[in-house]
């Protein structure tokens, strides 16, 4: 098999020219599926015979909780990639995927408490869902804050990668073990998404938010690493040139 | 090619965005004694600590005997030794007890060994001390006495040895490196101090240079 | 290897025994966690022993995070951690002996200390085996774990915090699972399942924790 693309993604600044040709593209596809998925989802699908129109927050409330945990395996493999490969381009997707991650733990803890109140009567409940979603956003807590206390630069990634890969074997036992616990001591609670039969009305516009934001978190990633590689790179003269392109002025 | 014992190729480190060595082509032959020298911060005890296998260059490759160190990092461990700043002394421990933990861990040595390595270095009637009530200088003998075990690996990695050392000690530790690399050894070291005896095959690294 | 292993124990051993007070604080940090919360939530004895489980294992996780965070300090700081990275033996052996003195020295005192806390908390002495088990099964666990944390804040000025941080939510499952043994044990259900959970989750952590905690201090001492 033929690995040098593999190789060429580690070159900071091939990866920083076709990022660029393909962020345009993201950002279209970002704006197109949330614009489309708010409307359909927020004005033209039914209400909820059990729910009325609160359920509507779960537009936001699920394709977040779905990102926050994609995000954080999505660290886990670029851990792998940068301590296996040492591969630069996988620490710096790492390190800056953590915040977003943490981002979307965070929205999604805050539009399940807002879902709550006229669910469950109470804006937190200890459900399993909602508690494993907290412990991960202490995990993202983690790797940013190791990530920031190590001065070294490639000593702070390769520790994050370290906490990353750790965590994330250890996220399906912390979800089990969430689970059963939550069953252990509330029997039989009712869960917010897990619903008989969604009608195809309501779970489209779901599927269409779901895929914006991961284009989203795409377009973010790749903005933030875009940035770190300039930074970092700094010193090089195909730097010195970009950045003279885009401020216009010599430096 | 094969009395190459280690060799760096391209050598580049980097630290916090400051590069303190680039482009560093080494070669160390059977024999050979190299002083790395350079001001403060120059990158002395990085290099150092890269060729011992602490470090990971920034770019750049060790070889050990002519492979990538990937892949020997057990053989060369087998043969080279590391005292660096501070050299794995425990105070709580004495200096037999010490010497005996750290020479286990790369090949052993009796007890015979470690007490006339212990009187090599002047510390005879210290043996059954806790290390924490010796003196600087003396504790630093007490790492130094690895280098006088008869199981010694071949070459020796050593950070500012002479540190805390008072004359004598410098004297004599100076002699017994020279004395290993007339017998085949090697050694790489620091220091800001003149050496006074050098083996045959001496030569001097000066870093921080090449940057200014 | 073996050697090495064995040897790593004794000197931790002597290293241990020559600061005697080093052994004593984590069991008197157990002891007095246990003792506030009775003062916090008021002596009535249901109550009591209705918390109990939670109680003690909070409080157990608790003095072994907190004895953790010197487990690879004085180490870094001497150097002996260079020693070891350069040394031709398998790094993953190194510490998991050092763990294992870790265990023996703080979590085994604490182990054989609790029956006497859970007692005062009101837990019933028959089921004190089943305590006794969870705390066995699941305080190497917590040790295997936040060596991985010590390993990579060894090198930082002030780890400790950062060290509970990275810890603490690993530390989930195994709260959730020996705190559920005990209640389970109080409402007279069958244990041995979640026991054998627990001890599958500790050859998880044996297997696996130690090339983690080997990696990090490879990065904590390469720094």
């Amino acid at each position: 098999m033929n690995w040098t693309w593999f190789h060429r993604l580690g070159s900071p600044k091939w990866f920083y020219g076709i990022s660029g040709r393909w962020l345009p593209l993201l950002i279209a596809a970002t704006v197109l599926l949330v614009c489309a998925g708010l409307v359909w989802g927020l004005a033209i699908a039914p209400a909820d015979y059990q729910q009325g129109n609160s359920f509507r927050i779960m537009y936001i409330h699920v394709p977040a909780s779905f990102l926050a945990q994609s995000i954080y395996i999505s660290m886990a493999i670029c851990g792998v990639v940068g301590l296996v490969w040492k591969m630069k381009i996988a620490d710096v997707a790492l390190q800056q995927s953590a915040p977003i991650g943490a981002w979307m733990a965070f929205v999604s803890l805050l539009t399940g408490a807002i879902w709550g109140k006229p669910t469950w009567g109470a804006y937190w409940v200890w459900d399993a869902r909602l508690t494993a979603m907290l412990i991960l956003l202490f995990l993202y807590f983690g790797v940013i804050a190791l990530g920031q206390a190590i001065s070294n630069r490639d000593s702070a990634a390769r520790a994050c990668a370290v906490l990353a890969v750790v965590g994330v074997i250890n996220i399906p036992i912390i979800k089990y073990s969430v689970e059963w616990w939550n069953t252990l001591h509330q029997p039989a609670s009712f869960t917010l998404t897990e619903k008989p039969a969604m009608p195809a009305s309501m779970w489209v516009p779901l599927l269409l938010m779901v895929l914006g934001f991961y284009c989203f978190y795409t377009v973010v990633l790749l903005m933030r690493m875009r940035l770190e590689i300039l930074r970092r790179e700094s010193r090089t003269s195909w730097v010195r040139a970009e950045v003279t392109r885009l401020t216009g002025r010599k430096k | 090619m094969t009395d190459v014992f280690l060799q760096t190729r391209g050598l580049t480190c980097e630290r916090d965005w400051r590069v303190l060595f680039s482009e560093l082509d080494l070669q160390l032959r059977r024999g050979q004694m190299l002083q790395v020298s350079g001001p403060n911060g120059s990158g002395k005890t990085s290099l150092l600590r890269l060729l011992a296998g602490l470090m990971q260059p920034t770019e750049g490759e060790i070889l050990y005997q002519g492979t990538p160190l990937g892949r020997q990092r057990h053989e060369l461990a087998r043969h080279s030794l590391w005292i660096g700043h501070a050299a794995g002394i425990k105070g709580l421990l004495t200096p037999e007890e010490n010497l005996a933990w750290l020479t286990a861990l790369q090949y052993g040595a009796s007890t015979d060994a470690i007490a006339q390595a212990l009187e090599a270095v002047g510390l005879k009637g210290f043996e059954d001390v806790p290390c924490h009530t010796l003196s600087a200088g003396q504790q630093r003998r007490v790492g130094l006495a690895r280098l006088h075990l008869p199981q010694a690996p071949a070459l020796w990695i050593l950070d500012e040895p002479f540190t805390a050392l008072d004359k004598k000690a410098v004297a004599q530790l100076e002699g017994h490196l020279a004395a290993h690399c007339e017998r085949g050894g090697m050694v790489i070291f620091t220091t800001h101090h003149e050496l006074q005896q050098r083996p045959a095959n001496f030569f001097e690294l000066e870093l921080g240079q090449q940057s200014a | 290897m073996n050697r090495v292993f064995f040897l790593l124990l004794v000197r931790e051993a002597r290293l241990m025994f020559r600061r005697p007070g080093e052994l004593v604080n984590p069991l008197v940090f157990f002891a007095i966690v246990i003792c506030l919360f009775p003062l916090a939530v008021g002596p009535e004895t249901q109550l009591l022993r209705t918390l109990s489980p939670g109680l003690v294992w909070v409080a157990a996780l608790l003095a072994v995070l907190l004895s953790l965070d010197g487990l690879f300090r004085s180490d870094f700081e001497d150097g002996s951690l260079e020693q070891w990275v350069v040394s031709p033996h398998p790094l993953g052996v190194l510490v998991l002996a050092k763990v294992l003195a870790h265990w023996l020295f703080s979590g085994l005192p604490l182990v054989l200390l609790s029956p006497v806390l859970a007692l005062m908390l009101g837990l019933p002495a028959d089921r004190i085996p089943v305590l006794l088990a969870s705390l066995l099964l699941g305080t190497p666990i917590l040790s295997l774990l936040g060596a991985v944390g010590a390993a990579l804040t060894v090198g930082l000025k002030r780890g400790g915090i950062l060290l509970t941080l990275l810890i603490l939510p690993l530390y989930i499952p195994v709260l959730i699972l020996g705190s559920g043994v005990l209640q389970a044990a109080l409402q007279g259900l069958p244990t041995a399942g979640y026991l054998l959970w627990m001890g599958s989750m500790l050859t998880l952590a044996i297997t696996l924790t130690p090339l983690a905690i080997a990696a990090g201090i490879k990065i904590s001492v390469g720094e």
